[in-house]
Protein backbone atom coordinates (compact mmCIF):
# COMPACT_ATOMS: atom_id res chain seq x y z
CA UNK A 1 0.00 0.00 0.00
CA UNK A 2 2.81 2.20 0.72
CA UNK A 3 4.26 1.97 -2.41
CA UNK A 4 1.35 2.46 -3.82
CA UNK A 5 0.54 5.79 -2.53
CA UNK A 6 3.88 7.10 -2.67
CA UNK A 7 4.33 6.07 -6.38
CA UNK A 8 4.33 9.11 -8.33
CA UNK A 9 2.19 7.49 -11.17
CA UNK A 10 -0.56 7.24 -8.92
CA UNK A 11 -0.44 10.78 -8.67
CA UNK A 12 -0.85 11.08 -11.99
CA UNK A 13 -3.85 8.80 -12.09
CA UNK A 14 -5.67 10.49 -9.27
CA UNK A 15 -4.83 13.55 -11.40
CA UNK A 16 -6.66 12.36 -14.53
CA UNK A 17 -9.49 10.70 -12.28
CA UNK A 18 -9.95 14.41 -10.96
CA UNK A 19 -10.26 15.49 -14.42
CA UNK A 20 -12.98 13.04 -15.33
CA UNK A 21 -16.62 15.20 -13.89
CA UNK A 22 -15.18 17.89 -16.43
CA UNK A 23 -14.28 15.22 -18.94
CA UNK A 24 -17.94 13.91 -18.19
CA UNK A 25 -18.95 17.36 -18.88
CA UNK A 26 -17.33 17.97 -22.25
CA UNK A 27 -18.38 14.43 -23.00
CA UNK A 28 -22.20 15.22 -22.96
CA UNK A 29 -21.82 18.75 -24.46
CA UNK A 30 -20.27 17.40 -27.79
CA UNK A 31 -23.15 14.78 -27.82
CA UNK A 32 -26.12 17.41 -26.69
CA UNK A 33 -26.20 15.61 -23.42
CA UNK A 34 -26.59 18.70 -20.85
CA UNK A 35 -30.51 18.36 -21.02
CA UNK A 36 -32.76 20.92 -22.02
CA UNK A 37 -31.02 23.57 -19.89
CA UNK A 38 -27.57 22.95 -20.47
CA UNK A 39 -26.46 26.31 -18.35
CA UNK A 40 -28.03 24.73 -15.22
CA UNK A 41 -26.87 21.56 -15.84
CA UNK A 42 -23.10 22.67 -15.73
CA UNK A 43 -23.79 24.99 -12.77
CA UNK A 44 -25.07 22.48 -10.52
CA UNK A 45 -22.67 19.81 -12.11
CA UNK A 46 -19.38 22.11 -11.44
CA UNK A 47 -20.90 23.14 -7.64
CA UNK A 48 -21.55 19.55 -6.91
CA UNK A 49 -18.13 18.90 -7.52
CA UNK A 50 -16.70 21.86 -5.74
CA UNK A 51 -18.70 20.19 -2.68
CA UNK A 52 -17.45 16.95 -3.11
CA UNK A 53 -13.88 17.78 -3.68
CA UNK A 54 -13.71 19.88 -0.45
CA UNK A 55 -15.35 16.93 1.54
CA UNK A 56 -12.80 14.71 -0.42
CA UNK A 57 -10.07 16.98 1.01
CA UNK A 58 -11.19 17.39 3.84
CA UNK A 59 -11.76 13.22 4.74
CA UNK A 60 -7.49 13.27 3.85
CA UNK A 61 -6.69 13.65 7.37
CA UNK A 62 -9.08 11.39 9.39
CA UNK A 63 -8.67 8.68 6.81
CA UNK A 64 -4.79 9.01 7.16
CA UNK A 65 -5.08 8.48 10.86
CA UNK A 66 -7.90 5.71 10.99
CA UNK A 67 -6.49 4.02 8.15
CA UNK A 68 -2.80 4.44 9.60
CA UNK A 69 -2.50 5.81 6.18
CA UNK A 70 0.08 8.79 6.42
CA UNK A 71 0.73 8.74 2.94
CA UNK A 72 -2.60 9.88 1.89
CA UNK A 73 -1.61 13.51 2.70
CA UNK A 74 0.74 14.12 -0.72
CA UNK A 75 -2.95 14.29 -2.42
CA UNK A 76 -4.21 16.54 -0.10
CA UNK A 77 -2.69 19.34 -1.74
CA UNK A 78 -4.29 18.23 -5.00
CA UNK A 79 -7.60 17.77 -4.08
CA UNK A 80 -8.20 21.02 -2.45
CA UNK A 81 -6.73 22.60 -6.13
CA UNK A 82 -9.38 20.51 -7.76
CA UNK A 83 -11.99 21.60 -5.45
CA UNK A 84 -10.61 25.41 -5.82
CA UNK A 85 -10.79 24.51 -9.87
CA UNK A 86 -13.80 23.41 -9.79
CA UNK A 87 -15.41 25.99 -7.53
CA UNK A 88 -13.57 28.54 -10.45
CA UNK A 89 -15.85 26.91 -12.97
CA UNK A 90 -18.73 26.95 -10.87
CA UNK A 91 -18.54 30.86 -10.37
CA UNK A 92 -17.24 31.30 -14.15
CA UNK A 93 -20.88 30.09 -15.38
CA UNK A 94 -22.63 31.88 -13.35
CA UNK A 95 -21.37 35.27 -13.85
CA UNK A 96 -20.73 34.28 -17.49
CA UNK A 97 -23.59 32.14 -18.55
CA UNK A 98 -26.02 33.53 -15.69
CA UNK A 99 -24.97 37.70 -15.18
CA UNK A 100 -23.39 38.02 -18.41
CA UNK A 101 -20.63 40.26 -16.71
CA UNK A 102 -23.04 41.95 -15.21
CA UNK A 103 -20.71 43.13 -12.27
CA UNK A 104 -23.42 45.58 -10.59
CA UNK A 105 -26.33 42.87 -11.12
CA UNK A 106 -24.13 40.04 -9.40
CA UNK A 107 -22.96 42.70 -6.42
CA UNK A 108 -26.84 43.04 -6.03
CA UNK A 109 -27.34 39.38 -5.84
CA UNK A 110 -24.33 39.04 -3.26
CA UNK A 111 -25.71 41.75 -0.95
CA UNK A 112 -29.38 40.75 -1.75
CA UNK A 113 -29.92 36.64 -2.12
CA UNK A 114 -28.59 34.83 1.34
CA UNK A 115 -27.44 31.66 -0.90
CA UNK A 116 -25.36 34.01 -3.15
CA UNK A 117 -24.19 35.29 -0.39
CA UNK A 118 -22.77 32.49 1.57
CA UNK A 119 -21.89 30.49 -2.02
CA UNK A 120 -19.61 33.54 -2.56
CA UNK A 121 -18.00 33.53 0.97
CA UNK A 122 -17.53 30.37 0.54
CA UNK A 123 -15.78 30.60 -2.75
CA UNK A 124 -13.47 33.69 -1.78
CA UNK A 125 -12.50 31.85 1.14
CA UNK A 126 -10.99 29.07 -1.31
CA UNK A 127 -8.68 32.07 -3.09
CA UNK A 128 -6.02 32.74 -0.43
CA UNK A 129 -6.07 28.90 0.17
CA UNK A 130 -5.23 28.47 -3.14
CA UNK A 131 -2.95 30.43 -3.61
CA UNK A 132 -0.65 29.58 -0.59
CA UNK A 133 -0.68 26.15 -1.58
CA UNK A 134 2.55 26.01 -2.95
CA UNK A 135 5.55 24.81 -0.93
CA UNK A 136 7.06 28.74 -1.31
CA UNK A 137 4.43 30.15 0.37
CA UNK A 138 4.22 26.97 3.36
CA UNK A 139 7.82 28.18 3.96
CA UNK A 140 7.32 32.07 4.19
CA UNK A 141 4.02 31.50 6.33
CA UNK A 142 6.00 28.53 8.37
CA UNK A 143 3.77 25.78 9.15
CA UNK A 144 1.56 27.03 12.31
CA UNK A 145 0.39 29.98 10.50
CA UNK A 146 0.20 28.75 7.14
CA UNK A 147 -2.14 25.75 8.88
CA UNK A 148 -3.88 28.03 11.00
CA UNK A 149 -4.95 30.14 7.51
CA UNK A 150 -6.15 26.54 6.15
CA UNK A 151 -8.08 25.98 8.70
CA UNK A 152 -10.25 28.66 6.44
CA UNK A 153 -11.23 25.55 4.42
CA UNK A 154 -13.50 24.25 7.30
CA UNK A 155 -15.87 27.87 7.24
CA UNK A 156 -15.77 27.30 3.25
CA UNK A 157 -17.34 24.05 3.44
CA UNK A 158 -19.61 24.90 6.01
CA UNK A 159 -20.72 27.92 3.60
CA UNK A 160 -20.83 25.62 0.48
CA UNK A 161 -23.48 23.35 2.56
CA UNK A 162 -25.10 25.85 3.47
CA UNK A 163 -25.24 27.30 -0.24
CA UNK A 164 -26.78 24.42 -1.62
CA UNK A 165 -29.09 23.79 1.25
CA UNK A 166 -30.70 27.25 0.87
CA UNK A 167 -30.95 27.49 -2.86
CA UNK A 168 -33.18 23.92 -3.10
CA UNK A 169 -36.92 24.76 -2.67
CA UNK A 170 -38.16 21.75 -1.00
CA UNK A 171 -35.40 18.82 -1.83
CA UNK A 172 -33.32 18.93 1.20
CA UNK A 173 -32.47 14.94 0.92
CA UNK A 174 -28.96 15.73 -1.05
CA UNK A 175 -27.66 19.05 0.55
CA UNK A 176 -28.51 17.39 4.37
CA UNK A 177 -26.68 14.44 2.95
CA UNK A 178 -23.30 17.00 1.95
CA UNK A 179 -23.88 18.48 5.72
CA UNK A 180 -24.06 15.03 7.76
CA UNK A 181 -20.70 13.94 5.91
CA UNK A 182 -19.41 17.84 6.39
CA UNK A 183 -20.34 17.35 10.24
CA UNK A 184 -18.78 14.14 10.85
CA UNK A 185 -15.53 15.06 9.08
CA UNK A 186 -15.60 18.64 11.59
CA UNK A 187 -17.15 16.41 14.53
CA UNK A 188 -14.16 14.35 13.72
CA UNK A 189 -11.24 17.07 14.11
CA UNK A 190 -12.86 18.26 17.56
CA UNK A 191 -13.03 14.34 18.98
CA UNK A 192 -9.14 13.92 18.04
CA UNK A 193 -8.67 17.58 19.51
CA UNK A 194 -10.31 17.05 22.70
CA UNK A 195 -9.79 13.13 23.21
CA UNK A 196 -6.34 12.46 21.93
CA UNK A 197 -5.64 8.54 21.44
CA UNK A 198 -2.83 7.42 24.19
CA UNK A 199 -0.66 7.14 21.60
CA UNK A 200 0.92 10.48 20.42
CA UNK A 201 1.24 9.51 17.02
CA UNK A 202 -2.02 9.45 16.45
CA UNK A 203 -2.74 12.85 17.19
CA UNK A 204 -3.51 15.47 14.69
CA UNK A 205 -0.26 16.57 14.15
CA UNK A 206 -0.28 19.93 11.39
CA UNK A 207 1.67 18.84 8.37
CA UNK A 208 4.94 19.46 8.73
CA UNK A 209 5.84 22.18 5.59
CA UNK A 210 9.25 20.35 4.55
CA UNK A 211 6.60 17.18 3.85
CA UNK A 212 4.95 18.64 1.31
CA UNK A 213 5.34 17.77 -2.43
CA UNK A 214 6.23 19.95 -4.47
CA UNK B 1 -10.07 30.59 -44.66
CA UNK B 2 -11.99 28.35 -46.90
CA UNK B 3 -15.26 29.83 -47.96
CA UNK B 4 -18.04 27.78 -49.35
CA UNK B 5 -20.20 28.71 -51.06
CA UNK B 6 -24.26 27.84 -49.80
CA UNK B 7 -25.46 24.90 -50.62
CA UNK B 8 -26.65 24.38 -54.22
CA UNK B 9 -30.23 25.12 -54.82
CA UNK B 10 -31.09 25.26 -58.60
CA UNK B 11 -33.85 27.65 -59.91
CA UNK B 12 -35.79 23.68 -60.46
CA UNK B 13 -35.87 23.70 -56.69
CA UNK B 14 -38.16 26.43 -56.57
CA UNK B 15 -41.84 26.29 -55.61
CA UNK B 16 -43.72 26.90 -58.43
CA UNK B 17 -45.93 29.60 -58.41
CA UNK B 18 -49.48 28.46 -59.03
CA UNK B 19 -48.34 25.56 -56.12
CA UNK B 20 -47.07 28.05 -53.91
CA UNK B 21 -50.73 30.36 -54.20
CA UNK B 22 -52.50 26.78 -54.12
CA UNK B 23 -51.83 26.59 -50.72
CA UNK B 24 -54.28 29.23 -49.04
CA UNK B 25 -56.83 27.00 -50.88
CA UNK B 26 -55.33 23.77 -49.58
CA UNK B 27 -55.32 25.37 -46.11
CA UNK B 28 -58.72 26.58 -46.21
CA UNK B 29 -59.84 22.93 -47.41
CA UNK B 30 -58.05 21.92 -44.39
CA UNK B 31 -59.80 23.96 -42.04
CA UNK B 32 -62.95 22.52 -43.43
CA UNK B 33 -62.19 18.96 -43.37
CA UNK B 34 -60.42 19.90 -39.69
CA UNK B 35 -64.11 21.22 -38.36
CA UNK B 36 -66.32 18.53 -40.05
CA UNK B 37 -63.80 15.63 -38.56
CA UNK B 38 -64.45 18.05 -35.26
CA UNK B 39 -68.11 16.75 -35.41
CA UNK B 40 -67.50 13.02 -36.35
CA UNK B 41 -64.52 11.22 -36.81
CA UNK B 42 -62.57 12.74 -33.22
CA UNK B 43 -65.26 12.19 -31.59
CA UNK B 44 -65.42 8.58 -32.50
CA UNK B 45 -61.80 7.78 -31.75
CA UNK B 46 -61.65 9.71 -28.46
CA UNK B 47 -64.92 7.85 -27.29
CA UNK B 48 -63.05 4.24 -27.90
CA UNK B 49 -61.49 3.32 -24.37
CA UNK B 50 -58.07 3.57 -23.92
CA UNK B 51 -56.03 0.05 -23.59
CA UNK B 52 -53.26 0.84 -22.61
CA UNK B 53 -51.61 2.92 -20.42
CA UNK B 54 -48.67 4.70 -22.59
CA UNK B 55 -49.85 4.86 -26.10
CA UNK B 56 -50.16 8.36 -26.86
CA UNK B 57 -53.63 9.23 -28.70
CA UNK B 58 -53.17 11.31 -31.64
CA UNK B 59 -56.18 14.15 -31.62
CA UNK B 60 -57.17 15.25 -35.39
CA UNK B 61 -58.85 17.88 -35.64
CA UNK B 62 -58.38 20.58 -33.44
CA UNK B 63 -58.91 24.09 -33.81
CA UNK B 64 -56.66 26.86 -33.47
CA UNK B 65 -56.54 28.88 -30.57
CA UNK B 66 -56.82 32.88 -31.41
CA UNK B 67 -54.68 32.83 -27.77
CA UNK B 68 -51.98 31.11 -29.43
CA UNK B 69 -48.32 32.66 -29.65
CA UNK B 70 -46.56 32.39 -33.07
CA UNK B 71 -43.25 31.90 -30.86
CA UNK B 72 -40.81 29.27 -31.74
CA UNK B 73 -42.51 26.09 -29.86
CA UNK B 74 -40.06 24.16 -27.86
CA UNK B 75 -39.41 20.44 -28.87
CA UNK B 76 -41.19 17.61 -27.36
CA UNK B 77 -37.90 16.30 -25.92
CA UNK B 78 -37.66 18.91 -24.14
CA UNK B 79 -40.87 19.61 -23.02
CA UNK B 80 -41.06 15.95 -22.03
CA UNK B 81 -37.86 14.96 -20.61
CA UNK B 82 -37.09 18.29 -18.19
CA UNK B 83 -39.89 19.39 -16.00
CA UNK B 84 -40.96 19.38 -12.25
CA UNK B 85 -43.95 16.56 -11.15
CA UNK B 86 -41.99 15.84 -7.50
CA UNK B 87 -44.35 12.27 -7.14
CA UNK B 88 -41.88 11.42 -9.63
CA UNK B 89 -38.77 12.68 -8.46
CA UNK B 90 -37.28 16.05 -7.52
CA UNK B 91 -34.52 16.53 -10.50
CA UNK B 92 -36.25 17.63 -13.27
CA UNK B 93 -34.74 14.60 -15.78
CA UNK B 94 -36.78 12.39 -12.71
CA UNK B 95 -40.24 12.70 -14.15
CA UNK B 96 -39.23 11.46 -17.71
CA UNK B 97 -37.60 8.38 -15.95
CA UNK B 98 -39.83 7.52 -13.04
CA UNK B 99 -43.36 8.29 -14.60
CA UNK B 100 -42.71 5.15 -17.48
CA UNK B 101 -45.10 2.94 -15.49
CA UNK B 102 -47.77 5.40 -13.88
CA UNK B 103 -51.43 3.89 -14.65
CA UNK B 104 -53.62 6.49 -16.07
CA UNK B 105 -56.14 4.31 -17.18
CA UNK B 106 -58.84 3.56 -15.83
CA UNK B 107 -59.10 7.32 -14.90
CA UNK B 108 -62.20 9.54 -13.12
CA UNK B 109 -62.40 13.19 -11.67
CA UNK B 110 -64.61 13.98 -9.05
CA UNK B 111 -66.28 16.93 -9.19
CA UNK B 112 -67.65 18.14 -6.13
CA UNK B 113 -68.13 21.24 -3.82
CA UNK B 114 -70.81 24.11 -4.59
CA UNK B 115 -72.16 22.53 -7.09
CA UNK B 116 -75.63 21.49 -8.27
CA UNK B 117 -74.51 18.92 -10.33
CA UNK B 118 -71.63 17.08 -8.26
CA UNK B 119 -70.44 13.92 -9.94
CA UNK B 120 -67.50 11.89 -11.41
CA UNK B 121 -66.28 11.94 -15.00
CA UNK B 122 -64.24 9.56 -16.53
CA UNK B 123 -61.37 10.73 -18.72
CA UNK B 124 -63.66 9.90 -22.01
CA UNK B 125 -66.52 11.72 -20.65
CA UNK B 126 -63.78 14.32 -20.21
CA UNK B 127 -62.66 14.56 -23.65
CA UNK B 128 -66.52 14.53 -25.38
CA UNK B 129 -67.27 17.80 -22.86
CA UNK B 130 -66.14 20.56 -25.37
CA UNK B 131 -63.82 20.25 -28.96
CA UNK B 132 -60.31 20.44 -28.41
CA UNK B 133 -58.45 23.34 -28.97
CA UNK B 134 -54.56 23.22 -29.63
CA UNK B 135 -53.46 26.11 -27.45
CA UNK B 136 -49.92 27.59 -28.27
CA UNK B 137 -48.73 28.78 -24.64
CA UNK B 138 -45.51 30.86 -23.17
CA UNK B 139 -45.29 28.84 -19.97
CA UNK B 140 -43.02 30.15 -16.99
CA UNK B 141 -41.66 28.36 -14.06
CA UNK B 142 -41.20 29.71 -11.02
CA UNK B 143 -37.57 28.79 -11.27
CA UNK B 144 -36.95 31.52 -13.88
CA UNK B 145 -36.86 28.85 -16.77
CA UNK B 146 -39.57 28.91 -19.82
CA UNK B 147 -40.94 26.42 -22.79
CA UNK B 148 -43.38 27.24 -25.36
CA UNK B 149 -45.52 24.20 -25.55
CA UNK B 150 -48.63 23.41 -27.89
CA UNK B 151 -51.46 22.16 -25.16
CA UNK B 152 -54.50 20.51 -26.00
CA UNK B 153 -57.74 20.70 -24.03
CA UNK B 154 -60.88 23.17 -23.52
CA UNK B 155 -61.80 26.18 -21.43
CA UNK B 156 -62.07 25.36 -17.75
CA UNK B 157 -65.64 26.65 -18.18
CA UNK B 158 -66.54 24.37 -19.78
CA UNK B 159 -66.59 21.54 -17.42
CA UNK B 160 -67.39 24.03 -14.63
CA UNK B 161 -70.87 24.87 -16.70
CA UNK B 162 -71.84 21.13 -16.43
CA UNK B 163 -71.95 21.09 -12.75
CA UNK B 164 -73.54 24.46 -12.33
CA UNK B 165 -71.73 25.96 -9.52
CA UNK B 166 -73.82 27.56 -6.80
CA UNK B 167 -73.43 31.10 -6.01
CA UNK B 168 -71.29 30.28 -2.84
CA UNK B 169 -68.71 29.14 -4.99
CA UNK B 170 -65.91 31.71 -5.05
CA UNK B 171 -62.94 29.60 -5.27
CA UNK B 172 -61.78 26.11 -6.75
CA UNK B 173 -59.43 23.57 -5.46
CA UNK B 174 -57.73 21.06 -7.76
CA UNK B 175 -56.39 17.73 -6.27
CA UNK B 176 -53.65 15.57 -8.26
CA UNK B 177 -54.04 11.79 -7.92
CA UNK B 178 -51.10 10.59 -5.25
CA UNK B 179 -50.00 7.04 -4.91
CA UNK B 180 -47.53 6.26 -2.76
CA UNK B 181 -46.82 3.12 -4.55
CA UNK B 182 -46.86 4.20 -7.43
CA UNK B 183 -44.91 7.40 -6.33
CA UNK B 184 -42.32 6.12 -3.75
CA UNK B 185 -40.39 9.39 -4.94
CA UNK B 186 -42.69 11.48 -3.28
CA UNK B 187 -41.32 10.54 0.08
CA UNK B 188 -38.01 12.33 -0.59
CA UNK B 189 -39.36 15.38 -2.23
CA UNK B 190 -39.70 17.79 0.70
CA UNK B 191 -43.91 18.38 0.24
CA UNK B 192 -46.41 17.22 1.24
CA UNK B 193 -49.04 15.13 -0.72
CA UNK B 194 -51.48 14.92 -2.68
CA UNK B 195 -50.97 17.77 -4.21
CA UNK B 196 -52.96 20.63 -4.12
CA UNK B 197 -53.61 23.44 -6.17
CA UNK B 198 -56.32 26.53 -6.48
CA UNK B 199 -58.34 29.47 -8.08
CA UNK B 200 -60.23 32.16 -7.84
CA UNK B 201 -63.58 31.41 -9.65
CA UNK B 202 -63.01 34.26 -11.97
CA UNK B 203 -59.56 32.89 -12.80
CA UNK B 204 -60.63 29.36 -13.25
CA UNK B 205 -63.12 30.82 -15.65
CA UNK B 206 -61.00 32.64 -17.58
CA UNK B 207 -60.76 31.54 -21.03
CA UNK B 208 -57.28 31.39 -20.93
CA UNK B 209 -57.64 28.93 -17.94
CA UNK B 210 -57.49 24.98 -19.69
CA UNK B 211 -58.18 22.06 -19.10
CA UNK B 212 -55.51 20.59 -20.82
CA UNK B 213 -55.46 16.66 -21.96
CA UNK B 214 -52.57 16.66 -24.64
CA UNK B 215 -49.47 18.43 -26.28
CA UNK B 216 -47.86 18.27 -29.65
CA UNK B 217 -51.12 16.37 -30.83
CA UNK B 218 -51.16 14.07 -28.73
CA UNK B 219 -52.19 12.53 -25.29
CA UNK B 220 -50.66 14.11 -22.60
CA UNK B 221 -47.36 11.78 -21.57
CA UNK B 222 -47.22 10.74 -17.85
CA UNK B 223 -44.79 12.78 -17.14
CA UNK B 224 -46.55 15.97 -17.84
CA UNK B 225 -49.19 14.92 -16.20
CA UNK B 226 -51.66 12.73 -18.00
CA UNK B 227 -54.19 12.17 -18.02
CA UNK B 228 -55.51 15.54 -17.39
CA UNK B 229 -54.37 18.65 -15.36
CA UNK B 230 -54.44 22.48 -15.42
CA UNK B 231 -52.29 25.53 -17.66
CA UNK B 232 -52.25 28.08 -16.40
CA UNK B 233 -50.04 30.53 -18.67
CA UNK B 234 -50.22 33.30 -16.91
CA UNK B 235 -49.09 32.25 -13.84
CA UNK B 236 -45.93 30.25 -12.23
CA UNK B 237 -45.65 26.22 -13.34
CA UNK B 238 -46.59 25.05 -10.14
CA UNK B 239 -50.24 26.43 -10.27
CA UNK B 240 -50.92 24.62 -13.06
CA UNK B 241 -51.86 20.81 -11.18
CA UNK B 242 -50.88 17.63 -12.69
CA UNK B 243 -53.12 14.30 -13.27
CA UNK B 244 -56.19 15.66 -11.42
CA UNK B 245 -58.24 13.71 -9.91
CA UNK B 246 -60.49 15.99 -7.96
CA UNK B 247 -61.85 19.64 -8.60
CA UNK B 248 -63.56 20.94 -5.75
CA UNK B 249 -65.66 23.91 -6.00
CA UNK B 250 -64.94 25.95 -2.31
CA UNK B 251 -66.60 29.50 -0.70
CA UNK B 252 -62.93 29.67 1.28
CA UNK B 253 -59.71 30.24 -0.62
CA UNK B 254 -58.18 26.69 -0.33
CA UNK B 255 -54.77 25.98 0.66
CA UNK B 256 -52.24 25.24 -1.73
CA UNK B 257 -49.26 23.10 -1.83
CA UNK B 258 -46.25 25.56 -2.20
CA UNK B 259 -48.25 27.97 -0.45
CA UNK B 260 -48.29 25.51 2.89
CA UNK B 261 -44.37 24.95 2.66
CA UNK B 262 -43.10 28.36 2.22
CA UNK B 263 -45.98 31.06 2.13
CA UNK B 264 -43.55 33.85 1.86
CA UNK B 265 -41.93 32.40 -1.04
CA UNK B 266 -45.25 30.64 -3.14
CA UNK B 267 -48.26 32.94 -2.78
CA UNK B 268 -51.95 31.66 -3.66
CA UNK B 269 -51.92 34.17 -7.11
CA UNK B 270 -48.53 33.02 -8.42
CA UNK B 271 -48.87 35.54 -11.24
CA UNK B 272 -45.96 35.48 -13.43
CA UNK B 273 -44.16 39.42 -12.53
CA UNK B 274 -41.18 40.42 -13.21
CA UNK B 275 -41.33 43.00 -10.37
CA UNK B 276 -42.24 41.15 -7.43
CA UNK B 277 -38.87 38.98 -6.47
CA UNK B 278 -39.02 35.30 -5.57
CA UNK B 279 -36.89 36.01 -2.18
CA UNK B 280 -34.19 34.05 -2.68
CA UNK B 281 -34.17 35.02 -6.90
CA UNK B 282 -34.87 37.34 -9.12
CA UNK B 283 -37.95 36.98 -11.23
CA UNK B 284 -36.67 39.71 -14.14
CA UNK B 285 -36.01 37.40 -16.62
CA UNK B 286 -35.99 33.82 -17.57
CA UNK B 287 -33.92 31.49 -19.04
CA UNK B 288 -36.30 30.06 -22.33
CA UNK B 289 -35.00 26.45 -22.71
CA UNK B 290 -32.93 26.66 -26.36
CA UNK B 291 -31.47 29.94 -25.56
CA UNK B 292 -27.70 31.21 -24.53
CA UNK B 293 -29.22 34.32 -23.12
CA UNK B 294 -31.47 35.75 -20.56
CA UNK B 295 -34.88 37.41 -21.92
CA UNK B 296 -37.33 40.02 -19.81
CA UNK B 297 -39.94 37.88 -18.19
CA UNK B 298 -43.30 40.03 -19.26
CA UNK B 299 -46.26 40.51 -16.82
CA UNK B 300 -48.23 38.10 -16.44
CA UNK B 301 -46.28 36.02 -18.92
CA UNK B 302 -47.58 38.63 -21.74
CA UNK B 303 -51.39 37.25 -21.06
CA UNK B 304 -52.58 40.89 -19.56
CA UNK B 305 -54.44 41.41 -21.78
CA UNK B 306 -56.79 38.64 -21.07
CA UNK B 307 -56.05 38.65 -17.70
CA UNK B 308 -55.56 41.88 -15.58
CA UNK B 309 -58.49 43.14 -15.43
CA UNK B 310 -58.77 40.45 -12.67
CA UNK B 311 -56.79 41.89 -10.45
CA UNK B 312 -57.78 45.33 -10.44
CA UNK B 313 -56.59 47.17 -7.67
CA UNK B 314 -55.00 44.57 -5.69
CA UNK B 315 -51.49 44.88 -4.73
CA UNK B 316 -49.45 42.51 -6.56
CA UNK B 317 -46.72 42.59 -3.77
CA UNK B 318 -48.83 41.59 -1.27
CA UNK B 319 -50.79 38.93 -3.14
CA UNK B 320 -47.65 37.62 -5.37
Amino acid sequence: MRTLLTSKWTKVVVFLVCLMPLASLGWRALHNDLSANPIEFITHATGDWTLRFLLFTLAITPLRKILRLPDLIRFRRMLGLFAFFYACLHFTTYIWLDKFFDLAEMWKDVAKRRYITVGFTAFVLLIPLAITSTTGWIRRLGGRRWQQLHRAIYISAICGVIHYYWLVKSAVLRPLTYAVILALLLLWRIAAKYWPQPRPAAVDLPPKPQRAEA
Amino acid sequence: MLIRKAPDLTYADVTPKSLYLDRRRFLRGMGIAGAAALAGARLWNLASPRTQAFAATKFDGLIKSPFSTTEKQNSYNDVTHYNNFYEFGTDKSDPSKNAQKFQTAPWTVSVEGAVKKPRQFTLDEILKLAPLEERIYRHRCVEAWSIVVPWIGFPFSALAKTVEPTPKAKYVAFESYYDPKQMPWGKYAGIDFPYVEGLRLDEAMNPLALLCVGMYGESLPNQDGAPVRMVLSWKYGFKSAKSLVKIRFTEKQPPTTWNRMASNEYGFYANVNPKVDHPRWSQAKERRLGEFFKRETLMFNGYGEQVAGMYNGMDLRKNY
